[in-house]
């Protein structure tokens, strides 16, 4: 199947049922993404598959065939991402760290001056066992303040 | 292809099935994807509210039309996980997977929602009242696939509660969707092996009963089990508690 992971398009050969979040991080070496309950629970192994924040373990590779799927490397790779990850740090939006990729993933399709109740329905998918969600909602706040226009396309139309 | 191949499970937004799968609960290991068919996502006005079965959470949450038409709809997809699943989870799937604990279910059963099921020789509509036999197990044959849900002008106050641990990502303890118009209708999940439309209750109130007959009635209607989420005895309590709080907020 073709897809294009970060901006590259990859050719990938696995079963139609396998979880994107194995095709991320055994077959592509993405392990940024992080696995944390299996069941869609957790949120820490979000990614974004055309611009839609959704759970990669919930996700077979027969339905991202032709999608662009971002994960937190090539969200890092961007101002965008890395905005939101220096915010993280300086607001310590980050403890443990296992559900920090998923955070920034779920936080990523928020518009610039998003609100406190967006920002918390946004990541109501994500949960967080440290840091008792304060500091991270700030983190987000102080992100998207700083962050450069967006670049995420969020588009709905489009769907595999 | 289902007429040919019965063992074939559809699928669509797999925030159930890829569960099933990788924790080794299900024991389907064929599968027919229906994700890319876009001709059953709509939502339309026609003479009834018509859903298509792909329509997501996050669709209906977004769908003026569905805001404007069946607010407690929306709500009930509010709160179905996070905007992960809402993302990827669809109407046609909450419905299909059968779940006594089914956000939506209560609300389409409280609306008098219709579904459309189509297979190679045709189409036929079941009210979502009458779809479902037992734990998970409903009408549909393996062959027919949910295309669409049809819901008709709805007539009074809508209502919606769901009671879990937490406001998101919680599967319900219980849930209760109200229609308080010329007629009443009142609907439950989590209480029984399937959704529940609670006639009699709602016979008892929209006759001008008291609501503590009411409760009466409606602790029959329902039989909640002791599981890890909840007790029967808790549930029990709850719906009645429910049932006096949808009537207390709103008004014919």
């Amino acid at each position: 199947m073709l897809l294009t992971i970060n901006g590259k398009k990859r050719r990938l050969d696995v079963p139609p049922m396998t979880r994107l979040l194995d095709v991320l991080r055994e077959h592509c070496g993405l392990t940024g993404t992080k696995e944390g309950c299996g069941e869609g629970e957790c949120g820490a192994c979000t990614v974004l598959v055309d611009g839609v924040a959704a759970d990669s373990c919930l996700v077979p590779a027969a339905q991202v065939e032709g999608c662009e799927v971002v994960t937190i490397e090539g969200a890092a790779a961007k101002p965008w991402g890395t905005a939101l990850q220096n915010a993280f740090v300086e607001h310590g939006g980050a403890q443990c760290g296992i559900c920090t990729p998923g955070m920034i993933m779920a936080a990523l399709p928020l518009k610039a001056g998003a609100s406190r109740d967006e920002i918390k329905t946004a990541l109501a998918g994500n949960l967080c066992r440290c840091t008792g969600y304060i500091s991270i909602f700030n983190s987000v706040e102080a992100g998207l303040k700083t962050r450069l226009p967006r670049r995420a396309k969020v588009t709905r139309a489009r769907r595999r | 292809m289902l007429a040919k191949e019965p063992t074939l499970t559809p699928i669509a937004g797999c925030t159930d099935v890829l569960v099933g799968l990788h924790f080794g609960t299900t024991d389907q290991r064929h599968f027919i994807d229906l994700w890319g068919l876009d001709e059953l996502r709509g939502i339309a006005n026609l003479k009834v509210l018509r859903i298509g079965a792909l329509a997501t959470f996050t669709d209906i949450i977004a769908s003026p039309l569905v805001r404007k038409r069946v607010p407690m709809l929306v709500a009930a997809a509010r709160e179905v996980g996070g905007a992960q699943i809402q993302n990827r989870g669809t109407l046609g799937g909450n419905i299909a997977n059968a779940s006594p604990a089914g956000d939506t279910l209560p609300v389409l059963a409280a609306a008098g929602a219709v579904i459309v099921l189509r297979s190679a020789s045709g189409e036929r509509r079941v009210p979502l009242a009458e779809f479902y036999t037992g734990y998970r197990a409903s009408v549909r044959q393996p062959d027919e696939l949910i295309t669409a849900v049809e819901i008709a002008p709805i007539n009074g106050h809508q209502w919606w509660r769901k009671v879990g641990t937490r406001r998101a990502q919680a599967i319900s303890k219980i849930m209760m969707a109200g229609v308080r118009g010329r007629q009443v209708r009142v609907a439950l999940g989590s209480v029984a092996p399937t959704v529940v439309l609670a006639t009699n209750a709602a016979a008892v109130l929209a006759g001008g009963g008291s609501v503590a007959d009411a409760q009466a009635a409606l602790h029959q209607e329902i039989s909640p089990i002791d599981d890890l989420r909840s007790t029967g005895e808790y549930r029990q309590r709850v719906a009645a508690n429910l049932l006096a709080e949808f009537w207390r907020e709103t008004n014919a």
